[in-house]
Formats: structure tokens, sequence, C-alpha cells
């Protein structure tokens, strides 16, 4: 069973937010990884480049298919994890630590309302398994 | 309509399988990883299920004709016991289907691996071409629904499956099959695969196809074998560089693009696509199949991106992976002939973006070999094993 951890929050396709004040650090959920599998190729947003929830921000790319990393909140990319993206097999084995993918100063906060909680997340993916 | 599944659907569940459908067959994917079971088979061994592929027997004192008319390939040269890579091809030289030619020691019979895409389309094509030919005595068999058919894959495959049969594998020559019994059941062991290594291809009643796998995995676990997907048997068979029907060969791509002219025997007479395939000989195939790896990070080159030379498109990629072996990205491509050789750059159009590659020799990998007694005495030594 993939892991779902408390305290975070997720968007549908995938995506984690662990809020430190206006920063949102943004990563791809366990399950994410473990449904694309051994993971090979990364494409982050540049630090500068403005985001907007919902929109793709960069593509995660594993031996079996490709994917986009949409953005979870909207803001500025203030730092891009250049590890991940020079072993992006981080992804597989740290998802919700070591390969946290980019942090993004938030310019409305107020989008985490629309996201999931843990809890929420982990029925969103039992559904998800059972249409499955 | 529901995809079909093999008589290891529920094994392959309780092994943790991830499934595709795959040309309307419901097969494992991954188990534990592509790249883990990739690098099982190259370094351990890899078990695979492999009960979509199609087997029809030819048989009849007309078989050799029939098959000769049909296939590029010398099956003349054929010893009882032997196998052979070939093709059906339509007229135009495009290819109907890949496949083996085994020749089996008894009963004068030709067995016939097809590909799963493939097998109502080749079967079609043999009924027809024997109903233009009443002459001919040859009876064609479509045993795929009572055939199972296993891949056991790498360095280590011989010593586990010597523990389980009387036969003496390392007498068993590359492309060589013969009649045994594998843990008491009746097996066509094939000394040949799809992986780049050495290893096995067991046919046997479709119905002990559970308890032989379950016997492989038993004996070799000890060893490190492995369950493995399609996943690891396509970035296998691209290190490899060995052909996938619908990738780098189908209708409209012959085996002289595909760089498979060792698969035409010219000298051998007449067979269907002789004509069109000897006049693009003359004038020179105008694709080439090449291989490549990227020289900058940009993704995956996945089938159909286009290639380009200085921004014009030349070609498009028909295969492509990250290569755990290599640790590099690699792929390959049917261009324009004129921009194919070795060391010459290319681009290729991964999400709008032109990444650098460079055109590399093929094989990506090909195995270290001993030499012995049994490498020696090989069929040619192709590659396709």
């Amino acid at each position: 069973m993939a892991e779902v951890r408390d305290g975070l929050r997720y968007t549908r396709t995938h995506e984690w937010v662990r809020v430190e004040g206006d920063i949102a650090v943004v990563g791809v959920t366990d399950f994410a990884q473990s449904e694309l599998g051994d993971i090979t190729y990364l494409e982050l947003p540049a630090v500068g480049t403005v985001v907007r929830q919902g929109e793709s921000m960069g593509v995660i790319e594993s031996v079996k298919a490709a994917s986009d990393i949409y953005a979870p909140v909207s803001g500025d990319v203030v730092e891009a994890n250049q590890a991940v993206v020079e072993t992006p097999e981080l992804v597989n084995k740290s998802p919700y630590d070591d390969a946290w993918l980019v942090k993004i100063k938030m310019s409305a906060p107020e989008e985490l309302e629309r996201l999931m909680d843990a809890e929420a997340y982990r029925k969103f993916l039992a559904e998800t398994a059972a249409i499955a | 309509m529901a995809p079909q599944v093999t008589p290891l659907y529920e094994r392959h569940r309780a092994l943790g399988a991830r499934f595709i459908e795959f040309h309307g067959w419901l097969m494992p994917v991954q188990y534990r990883g592509i790249v883990s079971e990739h690098i099982a088979v190259r370094t351990r061994a890899g078990l695979f299920d492999l009960g979509h592929m199609g087997q029809i027997v030819v048989r009849g004192a007309d078989a050799v004709p029939f098959l000769q008319y049909l296939t590029p390939n010398d099956v003349a040269r054929l010893r009882p016991g032997t196998a052979q890579y070939s093709m059906f091809l339509y007229p135009s030289g495009g290819v109907v289907d890949d496949i083996i030619v085994y020749y089996l020691a008894e009963g004068n019979e030709y067995f016939v691996v097809v590909n799963a895409a493939n097998r109502t389309k080749d079967l079609e094509w043999l009924r027809e071409h024997r109903a233009r030919h009443q002459a001919w005595n040859v009876e064609i068999e479509d045993v795929s629904d009572r055939t199972g058919m296993l891949a056991l894959q790498g360095p280590l495959a011989e010593s586990i499956l010597q523990r389980l049969t009387t036969q003496d594998l390392a007498a068993l020559a590359p492309f060589a099959i013969a009649r045994a019994e594998v843990a008491g059941t009746a097996t066509l062991i094939a000394r040949t695969g799809y992986t780049g290594e050495d290893g096995f291809e067991l046919y046997c009643p479709i119905e002990r196809t559970v308890e032989l796998w379950d016997t492989l995995l038993e004996t070799g676990e000890a060893e490190g074998l492995v369950p493995v997907g399609l996943g690891a048997r396509d970035t296998l068979r691209i290190e490899a560089a060995l052909p996938l029907y619908g990738n780098e060969l189908g209708p409209d791509i012959t085996p002289l693009e595909a760089g498979l002219e060792w698969v035409v025997r010219w000298d051998k007479g007449d067979f269907v696509g002789r004509e069109s395939l000897a006049r693009q000989r003359e004038e020179g195939p105008p694709r080439r199949l090449v291989g490549f790896v990227l020289t900058e990070r940009g993704g995956i080159p996945r089938t159909g991106y286009p290639v380009q030379v200085e921004g014009q498109i030349i070609g498009a990629v028909t295969s492509g992976t990250s290569s755990p072996t290599l640790e590099k990205t690699i792929g390959m491509a049917l261009i324009d002939r004129r921009f194919a050789g070795i060391g010459r750059p290319l681009a290729v159009v991964i999400r709008e973006r032109p990444v650098a590659a460079v055109q590399v020799k093929l094989p990506f990998y090909r195995r270290a070999r001993r030499r012995s007694v049994t490498d020696s005495a090989s069929e040619g030594g192709n590659g396709h094993g």
C-alpha cells in the first residue's frame, strides 16, 4: 500500500505540498512513483518561473511513461532540487523527503484549501484503486 | 472484448505484477520493477511468461517448398533440431511478421513461433497461400491454444534448467531445439530468446505451464532467478537491438531497411517479396535503421518521435529507452539513409525540443561469449539468440 503522509496536502494528480510559512515544498507521492516505476528523467521549472495552480510545470518520466507535474499552488519557483534532477531514482527511494522537487513562494495561499488532506487523499486513492 | 489471460494470470497477481493490455492479452509488465528485473536477466536469470505468443505447426511432404516460398531465409539449411530467425513478407517486401522456424527432429515438422499481434493474420496468410497451391501436401495447424511458452534467460539459465532435465544442455547449441522432460513435463527446449543473453525458450502442454513455472522459480530462487515482465523484455531487447514487430518491422518496412539483409538468402530461389527486395537492394533502401545515444539530457525518445538533422525531419524513433546496462539513453530510428552513419549527429524531438544524439553501432549491448565447442558449432552466430 502506498504511503500517505499526515500533515501534507495532496492533489488529484498525485503531487504533495508541505507548507513552510509562505513557501510550498512540492513533490510527487509514493503512489505516483510506484505507478510510474523506475524514474529516469525529470524536468523541473527554473528558479524564477511563475507557475499557476493546476498547470503543468514539469515532466516526470519513467521507463514506462512520461507524465506532467502540475503546480499544486500558484507562485514563484524559488528553488528546484538539482540533486533529484541528477539522480531521478531518488523519487522512487524517498518521494516525501530527499526527492522534494521545487519550492514555490505562494502568491495565493488560500488555494491550499482546494487540496486534499491526508485522509481525503487516502480515500481518493482507495476509490482510484476500486475503478482500476 | 475482454483481454485474454494465460494460465499464469493468478500466479502473476500473487507475485504482485502490474498488468498491461498487449495486443488483446493481459500480461505482466513488471513485478518488482523494470530496472531490477532487467539487471537480474543480465547478471543472474529471469523467467518470462510468453503465453501470448503464437505457435503454428507446418507439416507434410511439401512443408519445405511451402516455407521456402513464404519466408526469405533458407529453410533447407535447417538440420533436424535447429532453428532460424525468419519472416513472412508481402510481395512489396514489407513484413507480415517476424518469426522463428524450428525444424523438429522427430516427425518432420516445422514449429513456427509468431507474434501475438500477428497470429490471426499469419494463419490467414499461410492458409491463403496454401489454398493457391492445391498440389502441395502441407498441413497447417495452429497449436497456440494448447501450447504454454516460458523463457528462462540469463547467465545462470543453463545451470538452473540443468537441475531439472537429463537433456545435456551444454550440448544444446544456440538456436538448437530438443524434446526433453523438464521436471517430469514433456517440453521442447530451445536455446533461443529475446534478451541478448544466453537462455532457453520452453514449450509445454498448456495445462502443465503453471507447474513448470512454479518448479523453475523454486529451483532458481537461491541463485536469484526472478519473474520478468514485458517492460524489461522490451528494455533487454532494445539493448540487444532485436527488432520488435510494429516498431522496427512492419508492412511498410523491409528487412533491408531494418538492417536484416542477412535473413534474406538470395541464392535459394523464389519467395514472396523477393522481386521487390531485389529491386530495393539494387537501388539502395531509402531508409536505414540506426542506433543512437542521447548526448544530452532530455527524456526518453519514444516510438514515433521525429528525428531531425539541422532542423529538417529525416525520420522517426522506432524504440527508445533508458538503458539500465549502459546507463545511457538509447534508441533506434528509421531515417533517410543519406543521414545514416556511425558517429554522425542527429536530434530527437522530445516534447517539441530537439535533443542531441549521436549514431552508434548496433547492438548497444553484446554479451561476453565464452568460446566453447557449442559456440563454434552454432548456426551463424547472428545475435538473435
